[in-house]
C-alpha cells in the first residue's frame, strides 16, 4: 500500500526517576516512520532507562513530559498495550521462563499484539498457519527450528538471548522498537548475523528504529539517519551518521569536556549504581 | 446377614457401624476385620496437635460427627472423564458416594483372568485372591482414620492383573462425592509378574464449592518385573475434608509411575508411601499441588528403600494462592540392607499471594553406608520481570501470571507420559489459576 499511514513516535521533555532518584532530565526526541535513529552515550546516562520508560516498566516512575505514538498518549496505556500499539523493545537482559516453549510464547504474543482488541480466552492463531510463518522466519534469520522447543531464554547463551529477540522483533513488526545493545555480548559473526537479520528485518517491515548500541558494526549495517548522543540523563548532542562515527574512533571525551553539568550529573549517577 | 429397612444414612458411631454391617453383603472374614478395626478405632485417640504429622494441619475444624455414609445409592451422576479424552479404555467403574453406577471391563481382558471392577462385587467373586492382599499395603493402625476406613470402607475398586498379561488400554476409574456426602473407598490394585497396567483414577464433587468427608486407602502391591502407570487427579470440592493412605509396594525390576494432582479439599492430608522391597525396583512420583481460597493440602511422603540397588525419584511441585497452604513433608529412607540405594526427592513452590504458605520439609534417614540419595526444597514468587517482559509482548497481566504458572509446572508435565493425562492437569491447572491483580 503506497498511501500506507505514516507512523510517529514523539517523545517531549521526558524526566524519569526510579525511587526519588531522577535519571531522565527532559529528553527530546522525535522518530519519523521507518527511520533509524542511534542513541549513543557512555554507561549510566540513561539509555536504557529511556527503553524501559517507552515501554512503561512499572520501576521507572515519569515525572514529566510526554511519549505520543501517533498522536496517542502511551504513558496512559499498559505495557501490554504499548506492545500492541505497535512499540517493541528488544531487552538487554531478557528474563527466562522456564517451562514455556519459544513457539507457544511467541505465538500468543503475535496474535495479541496482531489482534489488538483480543480478549483473553479468544483463540490464538491458528496453530498450522502460526508454525509455517516461524518456520520462514527463522530459516531466513539462519536458526534452527529446535530453538522453538526450547524454553524461553532459559539456559540461553548471550547469543541466543539475542537472537531470540531478534525473531521476536520479526515476528511482531512493530511501528517502532528499541534495541538495546542487540549487539552487545556476540562474537564477531554473530554481531554481523544480527546486524544484518535487523537491517533486513527493519527495512522490509519499514520499523522505527532505535539503536542502542556501542559497536560499529550494527550502525554499518542500520545506517543511522540520526544520532543521539545521551549524557547526564539528557540528549547533548544530535547528529548524523557522521556523529555515531565521531564517537566510535574518538570516544566520548569531547562531549564530556563540551557538556561538563551533564558530565557532572553522569558521574553523579555512577556514583550512585556504584553505591547500590 | 439380617434383613431390615436400613437408614438411607449412618453416622461414623456404633450404632451407624452397626447398621452399615448389617447392610454389607460380603465375606465373614471382611466382617470380622471391619469390627477389629472398629474396636481400635474406639480405642485410640485423635492425633495428637503437636504430632509430626498434624502439627501444621489444625485438626480442631474437624468433626466427624458432622458427616454421614449414605446406605443407599444416590440417583444423582455425573461422570467426569478428563484424564480419558479421546483414549480406548479397557475399562471403567464409576461410583457416586461409595455406590458403583459403571463397572465394566473389556472382554478380552477378562478372558486373560483380568479382574477389574468394584470390590463390593469382587469380594464376593474372588473372596480367596482378595483376602490374600487385602490390607498387605495398608495399616488400619496406621491412626485413626485408617481405623475408620478400615471399619466402614464400602464401594471401592480392585484390580487384579495375571502373570505376563499386558494390558494395553487404561483402566478408568472415577469416584464422586455428592454435596455433603461421603466417600471410604477403598483402591487395590496387584499386578503379578511381568504385568502391565495403567490406571487412571479421578475423584470429583458436584461444584467446586461442596462439602463432604473422604477417608480413603489405596494399596498398591507389584509383583516382580511388574510395570504400572497410576494416576490420580483429586478435584473435590472445596469444603471436603480428604483423608488417605496411600502406598505401593514395588517389588524386584518392577516400575512404578505414579502422578498426583491435588487440586481439591478444603482439608487434605495424604500419606503417601512406595516401598522399595525387591531388588531393582523403581519408582517415580509426579506430584502437582494448586491451591485457592482457604484450602489446606498436606503431602506426607515416604520413600522407603528397603531392597537395595532400587531407585525413587519424587518431584512435588506446588502453586498456593489466596490464603491458602500446602505443607509437604518429604522422607528418604534407606534400611540398611538398601545398598546402592538411588533416591531423589524434590518439592518446588511458587507463592502466588501474601497471604498463602507454603511449608517444605525435606528429610532423609539413611542407615546403609553406600547410597546415593538427594532432596531439596525451593519456594519462589512470580517474579515482577517475568511479567512485565511478558506484557511488553502483548500479554495481559492475567496471561503473563497464568503462562509462568504453567510453566512452572511444566517440568512434572514432561515426566508424564501420557498424553490425556497431561493436557487433562493442564487445563485443570490454568482453570485454577485465576485473575490477578
Amino acid at each position: 500500500m503506497s498511501d500506507a499511514p505514516k507512523h510517529q513516535l514523539k517523545i517531549e521533555n521526558l524526566h524519569v526517576s526510579v525511587g526519588d532518584k531522577p535519571i531522565l532530565r527532559g529528553v527530546n526526541l522525535t522518530m519519523g516512520h521507518g527511520q533509524t535513529h542511534a542513541l549513543m552515550g557512555p554507561n549510566g546516562s540513561g539509555k536504557s532507562t529511556l527503553g524501559l520508560a517507552i515501554m512503561g516498566h512499572p520501576g521507572y516512575e515519569v515525572t514529566d513530559g510526554s511519549i505520543l505514538l501517533d498522536g496517542e498518549d502511551v504513558l496512559e496505556m499498559e505495557p501490554n498495550e504499548r506492545a500492541r500499539a505497535g512499540l517493541f523493545m528488544a531487552f538487554q537482559r531478557p528474563v527466562a521462563i522456564p517451562g514455556v516453549k519459544m513457539a507457544d510464547f511467541l505465538r500468543h504474543a503475535t496474535t495479541n499484539v496482531r489482534r489488538p482488541d483480543r480478549k483473553e480466552g479468544e483463540d490464538l492463531i491458528p496453530m498450522r498457519e502460526f508454525r509455517k510463518e516461524l518456520k520462514d522466519k527463522m530459516q531466513h534469520l539462519r536458526m534452527d527450528v529446535e530453538f522453538a522447543r526450547r524454553y524461553v531464554n532459559d539456559g540461553f547463551s548471550g547469543g541466543e538471548m539475542k537472537r531470540a529477540e531478534i525473531l521476536q522483533l520479526a515476528m511482531l513488526q512493530p511501528k517502532f522498537a528499541i534495541l538495546d545493545e542487540t549487539d552487545s555480548g556476540l562474537d564477531a559473526d554473530a554481531v554481523r548475523l544480527a546486524s544484518e537479520s535487523i537491517a533486513d528485518i527493519g527495512g522490509r517491515e519499514k520499523m522505527g528504529l532505535l539503536i542502542i548500541t556501542h559497536h560499529d558494526k550494527l550502525l554499518e549495517h542500520n545506517p543511522p539517519e540520526f544520532t543521539h548522543v545521551m549524557l547526564g540523563g539528557r540528549i547533548v548532542e544530535t547528529g548524523g551518521k557522521e556523529l555515531a562515527e565521531e564517537l566510535h574512533r574518538s570516544g566520548y571525551d569531547r562531549i564530556r569536556t563540551a557538556y561538563p553539568e551533564a558530565e557532572a550529573r553522569n558521574q553523579e549517577m555512577l556514583n550512585e549504581e556504584t553505591a547500590v | 446377614m439380617t434383613q431390615t429397612t436400613s437408614p438411607p444414612s449412618v453416622a461414623f458411631d456404633a450404632e451407624g457401624f452397626q447398621a452399615f454391617l448389617s447392610n454389607r453383603q460380603e465375606p465373614d472374614w471382611l466382617s470380622d476385620l471391619r469390627r477389629q478395626a472398629w474396636d481400635h478405632f474406639e480405642a485410640m485417640q485423635w492425633p495428637e496437635r503437636r504430632h509430626e504429622e498434624w502439627i501444621r494441619s489444625d485438626l480442631r475444624l474437624f468433626q466427624l460427627k458432622k458427616h454421614q455414609l449414605s446406605l443407599a445409592a444416590s440417583d444423582d451422576t455425573e461422570v467426569r472423564e478428563q484424564l480419558t479424552g479421546g483414549v480406548d479404555l479397557g475399562g471403567q467403574v464409576t461410583s457416586v458416594d461409595n455406590h458403583i453406577h459403571t463397572d465394566t471391563l473389556a472382554e478380552d481382558l477378562a478372558a486373560k483372568g483380568v479382574v477389574f471392577g468394584s470390590l463390593d462385587r469382587l469380594v464376593n467373586e474372588h473372596s480367596d485372591l482378595i483376602r490374600k492382599h487385602l490390607f498387605s499395603a495398608f495399616d488400619p493402625d496406621y491412626d485413626r482414620f485408617a481405623a475408620l476406613h478400615a471399619a466402614f470402607f464400602a464401594g471401592g475398586q480392585v484390580l487384579y492383573v495375571p502373570k505376563g498379561v499386558v494390558i494395553d488400554r487404561p483402566l478408568h476409574i472415577d469416584s464422586m462425592l455428592s454435596n455433603g456426602g461421603s466417600d471410604t473407598g477403598h483402591t487395590l490394585i496387584v499386578l503379578e509378574e511381568g504385568a502391565e497396567a495403567t490406571v487412571l483414577h479421578e475423584s470429583h464433587s458436584p461444584t467446586s464449592d461442596a462439602g463432604g468427608l473422604h477417608v480413603g486407602a489405596l494399596e498398591i502391591i507389584q509383583a516382580p518385573n511388574s510395570h504400572l502407570r497410576f494416576v490420580d487427579l483429586q478435584e473435590w470440592g472445596h469444603k471436603c475434608n480428604h483423608f488417605a493412605h496411600q502406598k505401593a509396594r514395588v517389588g524386584a525390576d518392577a516400575s512404578l509411575q505414579w502422578t498426583i494432582a491435588a487440586m481439591g479439599a478444603g482439608f487434605a492430608k495424604v500419606n503417601q508411601t512406595v516401598e522399595l522391597v525387591g531388588e531393582g525396583a523403581s519408582s517415580q512420583v509426579n506430584g502437582v499441588l494448586s491451591t485457592e481460597g482457604r484450602q489446606h493440602i498436606a503431602y506426607h511422603t515416604l520413600q522407603h528403600h528397603i531392597a537395595p540397588n532400587c531407585q525413587s525419584d519424587f518431584l512435588y511441585k506446588s502453586a498456593q494462592q489466596d490464603h491458602s497452604r500446602t505443607v509437604w513433608r518429604g522422607m528418604i529412607k534407606v534400611d540398611k540392607a538398601a545398598q546402592k540405594t538411588n533416591g531423589y526427592q524434590r518439592n518446588d513452590n511458587l507463592v502466588l499471594s501474601n497471604t498463602s504458605r507454603a511449608d517444605s520439609i525435606p528429610g532423609l534417614e539413611i542407615e546403609a553406608d553406600d547410597v546415593r540419595c538427594t532432596h531439596g526444597s525451593t519456594t519462589s514468587k512470580v517474579d515482577a520481570e517475568q511479567i512485565f517482559y511478558a506484557l511488553c509482548r502483548g500479554f495481559t497481566r492475567n496471561e503473563a501470571v497464568r503462562m509462568i504458572v504453567i510453566g512452572f509446572f511444566q517440568q512434572i508435565f514432561d515426566r508424564i507420559t501420557i498424553e490425556s493425562v497431561r493436557e487433562a492437569l493442564g487445563r485443570s491447572i490454568a482453570q485454577q489459576v485465576r485473575d490477578y491483580e
